[in-house]
């Protein structure tokens, strides 16, 4: 708690103080405004787990191969680690799909997340209460960075277990005999990689969110296109100017490059990994902590998130 | 400019010397002083553009400003988020966020308020017919300022900022605001600063007074004060070459009777061989009948004819 000096007699209750946690509401009520952050992800994962069922159940052999592209009855005639990457598929499927809505979904947070108070001026009403600018700004960059990957993990990890009870059930009730592979899939090396993933990936994206942030506290309007065009319009002056593409690589680099960054994904013979199944020791976190492309980005997003205080500071209702 | 001695009964809450603000060209604040003691109601009073808002948005921390400023003993502007513990602010009739449930709003202030006494608010909303599972966008504009004002009442803060707290409300809910104001959470160690169009509204509320007028301050008073200088005399038809003698601040007709306005700080014989001589109660009381003016017009006394002036020239240019 801030000290401060008591310019007042009255005392406040130490048990108010204790009590009064602003970083911890000012984040819950970013929850509560924006209850799309886990609806959005929920009702995807329901609409996964309802084709996955439909898979096993109404189409046991034909649809299983769209999740799977080897019948269960091929399964046993198939190199180990190809059997694993096949039966890994539909849950890094799923995990996959939660990343990619968990960014679509930080992305539009945190495009609206300052812009929006500044709009239907309720700015006025969270900044007559004791809450810093700083605080208001981290709790609303934490949404993108920790709170939906927590969602995508956790919701990733749940789903991956009922797909898996459901997966033995159906094998059982068909009385196919191949139950043991399923359990021959590594879940808990699954959900380390998974893990490592959601949080380098956060890490890897948060420049992109605090950018858009940092949008969301300065334009007026049309937030998307000034997020979006400006980094667009450099590339191409760049690539027409100059005839490089070093802006142009940067930007792909940063959306789609998070997978070459964080892991190795060629084997010690050279050979690419296939990514619906990562094995643990493939996981490159001395490489990642140290490249030069995430501390470069973790500087852009504190510059952005800096910035970004500083325009809540001065910036009033739109 | 007048200046008048405030009454200062206990600490000094707000304190401004020169204060200043510009926008580009247009000066909102011109170098304002202003000193607002504990357990005061001061009305803000001015037209729109005067710099009652830059005023207060300086005072709440809300915008930067030249000049020295010091709320309760600190610079708004470097420590707002301190600041908000000992002030509370209603910017507007609709700042509360639309989709907040009345419940969560209740969680939250409690949450981050170190002085929010939640049984109180609690108790006020007992008496309104806000539910608690209500949505801000489901309630009325009125049920919404009620909750608001409830929030507010239920802060132990040492200042309160009211910007055009109950505009576009109805009579009912104007009424009932200021009274739960004054019943329920006025006492003399708390400060309120009100701004207002609705003047006659707050004239028995207040204890003090300021006109702002294009970032000036040119009336700033209690109303004591107000009652003890400014008279309204309705001139009996017979005695208004004599009335008029007097120099008053301004004259108007209503019903075919003319209302003259007098500063008794100011009017008098325009004789210059009397000129000292100054102008009290009972010389007017002979004229007609006499009364303390109203809020609205004390105000267009001393600005109706600056603005008419200003507007002329404006369209002149």
């Amino acid at each position: 708690m801030m000290t401060e000096r008591s310019i007042d007699s009255r005392e406040m209750a130490p048990a108010a103080v204790a009590t009064t946690r602003p970083m911890y509401w000012s984040v819950r009520r970013e929850i509560w405004e924006n209850r799309s952050l886990y609806i959005a992800l929920l009702s995807v994962a329901g609409v996964y787990l309802a084709a996955f069922v439909f898979s096993l159940i109404w189409f046991p052999t034909r649809m299983r191969e769209f999740w799977m592209p080897h019948s269960m009855s091929e399964m046993p005639m198939l190199a180990p680690a190809d059997r694993r990457i096949s039966l890994a598929m539909p849950y890094t499927h799923g995990a996959m799909l939660m990343m990619l809505i968990a960014f679509i979904v930080g992305f539009f947070y945190a495009l609206d997340a300052l812009h929006g108070e500044r709009k239907d001026r309720s700015v006025l009403f969270w900044k007559s209460l004791p809450v810093s600018d700083l605080t208001t700004v981290l709790a609303k960059a934490s949404i993108p960075v920790v709170v939906l990957p927590v969602l995508v993990f956790s919701i990733s990890v749940v789903l991956q277990q009922v797909m898996r009870l459901l997966s033995l059930m159906s094998l059982a009730v068909h009385g196919e005999s191949a139950a043991t592979l399923w359990n021959g899939l590594p879940f808990f090396e699954m959900d380390l990689v998974l893990l490592y993933a959601v949080i380098t990936l956060a890490l890897w994206h948060a420049p992109i969110y605090c950018w858009l942030l940092l949008v969301s506290s300065w334009a007026r309007r049309a937030t998307f296109l000034w997020a979006v065009l400006p980094p667009l319009a450099l590339a191409a002056v760049e690539n027409h100017a100059i005839h490089t593409a070093h802006l142009g690589s940067m930007l792909r680099d940063r959306l789609f490059g998070f997978g070459t960054a964080a892991f190795d994904l060629t084997d010690k013979n050279g050979v690419a990994i296939d990514p619906h199944f990562i094995p643990l020791e493939q996981i490159a976190p001395g490489r990642f902590l140290s490249s030069p492309g995430l501390w470069m980005g973790l500087i852009f997003a504190a510059v952005c998130l800096a910035a970004a205080v500083q325009m809540r500071r001065n910036r009033g209702p739109i | 400019m007048m200046t008048a001695t405030q009454p200062i009964t206990g600490q000094t809450i707000i304190e401004a010397r020169g204060l200043r603000k510009a926008f580009g060209e247009t000066v909102a604040l011109d170098g304002v002083n202003l000193r607002v003691g504990e357990g005061r109601i001061l009305g803000l009073i001015g037209p729109n553009g005067a710099g009652k808002s830059t005023a207060l948005n300086a005072i709440l921390g809300l915008t930067e400003y030249e000049g020295e400023l010091r709320v309760l003993g600190r610079d708004p502007w470097t420590a707002r988020a301190q600041l908000m513990r000992d002030v509370c602010f209603i910017a507007d009739v609709a700042v509360l966020p639309r989709w907040i449930r009345v419940s969560q709003a209740l969680d939250y202030v409690a949450g981050v308020h170190p002085r929010f006494d939640r049984g109180k608010a609690e108790g006020f909303l007992a008496k309104t017919n806000i539910r608690r599972n209500s949505k801000v966008r489901e309630l009325s504009k009125g049920m919404a300022a009620q909750l608001h004002l409830a929030l507010v009442m239920a802060i132990d803060a040492k200042l309160l900022v009211l910007d055009e707290p109950t505009l576009g409300l109805d009579i009912l809910y104007r009424k009932q605001f200021y009274d739960s104001l004054l019943n329920d959470y006025f006492d003399r160690s708390r400060t309120i600063i009100v701004t207002t169009h609705q003047v006659e509204e707050v004239q028995n509320v207040l204890t003090d007074l300021m006109f702002i007028d294009r970032g000036r301050i040119v009336l700033d008073c209690s109303m004591e004060e107000l009652e003890a200088r400014y008279v309204e005399v309705t001139v009996r038809p017979e005695h208004l070459t004599a009335a008029r003698a007097f120099r008053p601040m301004h004259e108007r007709q209503v019903l075919g009777r003319s209302i003259l306005l007098f500063d008794l700080a100011r009017g008098g014989v325009a004789d210059q061989r009397v000129a000292e001589q100054k102008l009290d109660r009972q010389q007017l009381a002979a004229l007609g009948e006499v009364r303390t003016p109203g809020i609205a017009d004390l105000f267009v006394a001393m600005l109706g004819e600056k603005l008419a002036a200003a507007s002329a020239e404006g369209a002149a240019r």
